[in-house]
């Protein structure tokens, strides 16, 4: 049996040791071995978006890198989003504007969002979508999370 | 989806990458994960070795030096996709990764193992074909450059011997007098190219005195069509010229004698049928016919 | 009065949880001591299985069991079919949960391994031998009728599980007499439903309680409890079944599965908590999918246009065994909808149910009604072209005049409230379909293919009247029940029957409840989706939980004011005949300063230290409420679409919606309902289906190949409102979230054919990709190169264009 291999992750400002084994992949490690079950996987082959994490300052989907590759990596899950019980301007458009349903795409949808606006302050509609081409959802007709999008644009704008 | 277990070995420079290839033929480089993974979660690919590639330092980053752009393999394809540098000196380079697979994917995902993976329905291939690009391959016993249009020889198949990896990718710059772009019918799930046509003219007025025309995506590895680029060299570019010569898009694919590639959604004579089509869609983009 | 709040857009209630992680989805929970389960599943569509051989799989690292069918088979009931249509010959063919001697599909279940982790299980199912005799497969329900076809099952000769029809009027008379008819052979093609949550399930037995709870992503835990006892034999009241989160169904978690009945009876041997959770590869095959009718279909009309019958022979694909409430989708949900929103005299449905080797059907979004809509539309537009009048104008001349209390139609189900063509012609202003048509006539001689498609529907939901239910062979009733508690401190629970999965309930219900009573919506909490905490009821499907299950809060908030009525009498000192209420105050008339709040109440009622003779302590009530009738949404929608007739690809350009769901409780919900719904139907429309080959292999087996609409490649949804409400419902609601999935396909569709009109293409099969739309205007002589007019330059392909794929 292949030997594990430690790894440090700093996940959400915090630094977590493990042994994992290599094959583990880094959204199996935040769900299982970590417990942040905020991320989710929606498909075997990178084209859902359900996973995606913020690694070392750009969104990756989870579930196409293994634990070992995020050794000494800074990672940042939906659950380190909020700071103090304050919900970022992204997660607060999202409520406002109906921007989810059944909710399971909805952390990668709003860590891709975030990202979308991190990049353009100030997006078009189309923009936006452009920015969610990876990232699916079968509640919404996306319609709504486009809205969320631009309304947390206007509000940093704004703010 | 599970991958099988393997064995890992993270390679710190590219002389111990090559040297860990060389004791271990059957282990698979890992950089960005995009293309071995999901093979590897469907336990298509069990190797058992991995040896990632991702933290050598010196494999990542671009730099123009005169009229080339040297990328590292390890680079992302957003960091091509959103590179000022890239942008002003090939335009098409920059357009071409900002539209590969997703944003998350191309924060990843990284040219030289996009290319080392030699999917037939990726972008790059067919782009750098049309844009004249280079390799530079590191092996045992030492560096040698390949282009692009050699590198890839089939369908996941590659001219890297099995202890060769790919360390730079060298594109030429786009000169004042020339036009480049890509136009590609995608697969709408898997956002892979169906069909895709890369073209770089270079023109004096409305002439064009030399043209690069690529197709790929139907094709098993990225065609050259050197007929219709010959029939566009010396011709003033109209819609009905450039129709006329995207028509010997078919003879080129006979002349190059792959079969073209057909499936579930896309048939083989659909797509010889839409490649003119999408060559026509690039040139007319590339010289400004067409709106965006 | 400030603003109600019922009809109020509030935010959600239950997005905190959402949108920070916290929520818990049934793969996100975790027992102590659990362990993990895998599926082994056969690659074979049909095969006599001639050996198993488990013992490298339970001698491999980390296994704890392996077992086959003849394990299951010795514990388990076969999987019953909830829905047994009746005078329909319905053959109820055993359903093991692990497959005995052959397998029927791909995916069909051979063995589970349970490990201590999840990739040990996987190792262990390489590890498994299995002979398979491999057996010729079918796969089109309409062959798998023929003769000579490979049997599925000793039981159902000819592959027939059902044959089913329903008539009014003199249909063939109605045919002879016509002026017009037209035809048409429809493919409404296998759709994977695709929740961006997979299934998953954890069953937890405990030996010395002899009690199973299971986590189940399900639609309706108590349905489910119902099934789990009759297929492991423990005792209703032994079993308790919860759906956590649940991240979306769309019909596909109605079902009651194998697979958690494995779980459940892995721990139950092995007494440890096991979860199982599908990869989507996984989901792809054995998670049911919906559609899959070949139709054969007519309509007669006279030589205005005024239709005078339809009619039908459907073959609808059940796969290879019967789910939970398949048979009532093509037949009930179906075939009684023939009618739409039009009048129509005379109406016959012919529909065989048809085993074959595919994954099973289950309701998909809509459920019989796309379908029954998209066959209207597609004839509606037919006869239009035959008696040479607008598509809009056909179905002017055909729609039921509006009537706001039961209108009963030929096939023989009372319409409950309609206003169509009040929706219709707000739809043609909000589409700009005059000036739409002026243009295209210009574009088209520029070479342009721009079309427009309307669809008009009516669908029955609201499910149902249980006498109904039962009439029609459904194995439960259709009512719904809502307990409300209102404690000490004012503060609010409400349990019901249902169990929202993204339809936000716990928001509307709230409202409801503040509305009825007049505390504030934040002093609610809904609570749904635990058997033994919530009183018993049906589910969430069939746009049913506001329409029944609403209905049923707000009658127990009115029970609770009449009682709080007669306490605040009692603490007022005045007759309860004086006692006025008005915005959670109770007081006597002409002085409301001196008034007891619904507060105060509660409070008083929870105490009791002072309660009116013969009054109860507590203040708390339940409905159980059975709907006098069905409701019969409605509306009309618009789409307009490009073509690019170089290489076939469309281009959604702008969708117009209007449907009449009755009052809406929270337009804001009501408007994502149809956003979600129409973009769901143009995956039909455009994208979706599942392809199978001869053999039975699903080539579209992951989300690679299989493509649902991504939001680069839909347009905004614009949507709009008319409010007719339902007489008999005590809300007036009638329900919302499938309409835009019932209307959009048929629309989209028409808009798609509507622009390819000048180019002689006639019939195209869903979904409508670019090489389908390619090769017909290539065979109708219109290809490249043979089209006269002026450039068209570059076409509108959203997913092509220098350098992105978007």
């Amino acid at each position: 049996m292949p030997n594990k291999v430690p790894i440090t992750i700093t996940v959400n400002g915090r630094a977590r040791s493990a042994e994992v084994e290599p094959r583990t992949l880094l959204v199996h490690f935040l769900r299982e071995s970590l417990n942040l079950t905020g991320t989710k996987i929606g498909c075997d082959t990178s084209q859902c978006g359900a996973c995606v994490v913020k690694m070392d300052g750009v969104t990756v989907k989870s579930c196409t890198a293994f634990a070992v590759q995020a050794d000494g990596a800074d990672v940042t899950t939906i659950e380190g989003l909020a700071q103090d019980g304050n919900l970022t301007a992204v997660q607060e458009a999202f409520w406002n504007n109906h921007g989810l349903q059944c909710g399971y795409c909805t952390a990668g949808m709003i860590m891709t969002v975030t990202e979308i606006l991190e990049r353009n302050a100030n997006p078009s509609a189309e923009e936006v979508r452009a920015g969610l081409e990876g990232n699916m959802c079968r509640c919404t007709g996306y319609a709504n999370i486009v809205k969320a999008a631009l309304a947390a644009a206007a509000v940093q704008q704004g703010g | 989806m599970f991958a099988a277990e393997f064995e890992y070995r993270k390679a710190g420079s590219i002389a111990e990458a090559v040297q860990l290839l060389t004791d271990n033929p059957e282990a698979r480089l890992l950089a960005g994960g995009h293309s071995l993974i999901p093979l590897m979660r469907f336990r298509l690919a069990r190797p058992e070795l991995v040896i990632d590639i991702g933290g050598i330092a010196g494999m990542r980053g671009i730099s123009v030096s005169g009229d080339t752009i040297n990328i590292g393999a390890l680079t992302t394809h957003a960091e091509i996709a959103g590179s000022a540098e890239v942008q002003q000196a090939n335009g098409l380079l920059a357009e071409a990764a900002s539209g590969i697979g997703d944003p998350a994917v191309r924060n990843r995902g990284t040219i030289g193992g996009n290319l080392a993976h030699a999917d037939p329905s990726s972008d790059w291939g067919t782009v750098l074909t049309a844009l004249g690009a280079t390799v530079s391959v590191q092996g045992p016993t030492g560096s040698r450059t390949i282009d692009v249009g050699s590198l890839i020889e089939d369908a996941f198949v590659t001219a890297l011997a099995e202890n060769e990896l790919i360390t730079t990718v060298s594109v030429p710059t786009l000169a004042a007098n020339q036009r480049a772009e890509y136009a590609k019918m995608a697969h709408p799930a898997s956002f892979y190219s169906v069909v895709g046509g890369a073209v770089v003219v270079t023109m004096d007025g409305n002439r064009c005195t030399a043209a690069s025309v690529a197709v790929g995506g139907l094709t098993p590895r990225p065609v050259k069509a050197s007929l219709v680029e010959a029939a566009l060299s010396g011709t003033t570019l109209t819609q009905d010229s450039i129709a006329d010569a995207t028509a010997r898009l078919s003879e080129d694919l006979a002349a190059a004698g792959v079969d073209i590639i057909g499936d579930l959604y896309a048939s083989a004579n659909y797509r010889a049928g839409v490649a003119p089509i999408e060559v026509k869609h690039a040139l007319m983009h590339a010289i400004g016919l067409a709106h965006h | 009065m400030t603003t109600r709040i019922f009809g109020s857009g509030i935010r959600r209630r239950e997005d905190p949880r959402l949108i920070t992680g916290q929520a818990a989805y049934t793969d996100d929970i975790k027992l102590t001591g659990m362990v993990h389960a895998a599926i082994l599943r056969s690659p074979h569509a049909h095969a006599r299985i001639t050996g198993i051989d488990t013992a490298a799989a339970q001698s491999a690292p980390g296994v704890l069991a392996v077992y086959t069918g003849a394990d299951t088979a010795a514990v388990l009931n076969p999987i019953p079919c909830a829905w047994a249509i009746p005078d329909s010959d319905l053959k109820a063919v055993a359903y093991p949960a692990i497959a005995l001697d052959v397998v029927r599909y791909v995916g069909d279940a051979v063995a589970v391994v349970v490990a201590e982790n999840r990739y040990q299980a996987e190792d262990a199912l390489e590890l498994i031998e299995v002979g398979y005799q491999p057996l010729p497969a079918i796969i089109n329900p309409e062959d798998a009728l023929g003769d000579g076809a490979p049997q599925l099952h000793e039981d159902a000769p000819g592959n027939q599980a059902f044959h089913w029809v329903a008539a009014g009027g003199d249909t063939d008379a109605a045919f002879a007499e016509a002026a017009v008819t037209v035809s048409e052979t429809i493919r409404q093609q296998k759709l994977i439903p695709t929740p961006m949550e997979t299934r998953s399930a954890i069953a937890s037995y405990s030996s010395a309680m002899g009690e199973l709870t299971i986590w189940n992503t399900t639609q309706n835990p108590h349905i489910a409890r119902f099934v789990t006892c009759l297929v492991t034999g423990i005792g209703e009241h032994k079993i308790r079944v919860i759906a956590p989160e649940v991240g979306g169904g769309f019909g596909a978690k109605i079902a009651v599965y194998p697979w958690e009945m494995i779980a459940a009876f892995c721990s139950m041997q092995l007494g440890v908590p096991v979860k199982w959770t599908e990869t989507r590869t996984e989901n792809y095959i054995a998670t049911t999918h919906g559609r899959d009718h070949v139709e054969y279909v007519e309509m007669a009309a006279n030589a205005d246009g005024k239709v005078t019958a339809v009619r039908s022979v459907v073959y609808a694909g059940m796969g290879a065994y019967l789910s939970t409430a398949a048979p009532g989708i093509p037949t009930i949900l179906h075939g009684l909808m023939y009618s739409g929103p039009y009048d129509i005299a005379h109406i016959k449905a012919d529909v065989y149910g048809v085993f074959t080797n595919s994954t099973p059907v289950e309701a998909y979004r809509g459920a019989g009604r796309p379908e029954a809509t998209f066959l209207l539309e597609r004839l509606m537009d037919k006869v239009a072209d035959a008696v040479g009048i607008d598509t809009v104008e056909v179905r002017r001349r055909n729609l039921i005049e509006p009537f706001d209390n039961n209108r009963d139609v030929a096939i023989g189900i009372t319409y409950d409230s309609g206003n169509y063509s009040a929706a219709l012609d707000q739809l043609l202003g909000h589409i700009g379909y005059d000036g739409f048509r002026h243009d295209q006539g210009h574009e088209r001689e520029h070479g342009t293919f721009r079309g427009i498609g309307v669809a008009c529907y009516c669908e029955i939901c609201g499910l149902g009247p249980s006498q109904v239910a039962g009439a029609v062979g459904f194995g439960g009733g259709l009512w719904e029940s809502a307990t409300v508690r209102i404690y000490a401190t004012g503060k609010v629970n409400v349990f019901i029957g249902t169990s929202p999965h993204g339809q936000g309930e716990e928001t509307t219900f709230a409202q409801i409840v503040a509305d009825e009573i007049g505390v504030d919506v934040d002093d609610v909490e809904v609570i749904h989706g635990d058997t033994d905490i919530t009183p018993m009821g049906w589910g969430t499907y069939g746009s049913r939980t506001t329409v029944v299950g609403g209905a049923a809060v707000a009658l127990t908030m009115r029970k609770l004011r009449d009682k709080a009525k007669v306490i605040a009498a009692h603490l007022l000192e005045a007759d309860e005949a004086d006692i006025e209420y008005a915005d959670g105050q109770f007081f006597v008339r002409g002085a409301p300063d001196r008034a007891q709040s619904i507060q105060d109440v509660a409070l008083q009622a929870n105490v009791a230290w002072n309660l009116p003779a013969g009054i109860e302590p507590g203040m708390e009530a339940s409905t159980y409420y059975d709907p006098p009738n069905f409701s019969y949404p409605f509306g009309a929608h618009a789409a307009i679409v490009s073509v690019d007739p170089d290489n076939g690809h469309i281009t959604l350009d702008r969708y117009v919606a209007v449907d009449d769901c009755g009052p809406q409780i929270n337009p804001m919900i009501v408007e994502g309902q149809v956003h979600g719904g129409v973009v769901q139907g143009a995956g039909q429309a455009l994208w979706e289906g599942a392809v199978y080959d001869d053999n039975g292999q699903l080539l579209t087996g992951s989300m690679m190949d299989y493509a649902i609409p991504r939001a680069n490649l839909v347009p905004d949804i614009e949507v709009h409102s008319t409010v007719t409400p339902s007489p008999h419902n005590p809300l007036g609601v009638k329900g919302i979230g499938e309409t835009g999935t019932i209307a959009s396909t048929a629309a989209i569709y028409s808009a798609v054919m509507d622009a390819l009109k000048p180019l002689g293409v006639t019939q195209l099969d869903m979904p409508l990709t670019p090489e389908r739309v390619w090769r017909a205007i290539q065979e109708s002589g219109h290809g490249n190169g043979h089209r006269h007019g002026h450039g068209h330059g570059h076409g509108n392909g959203h997913d092509h264009g220098h350098g992105h794929n978007h």
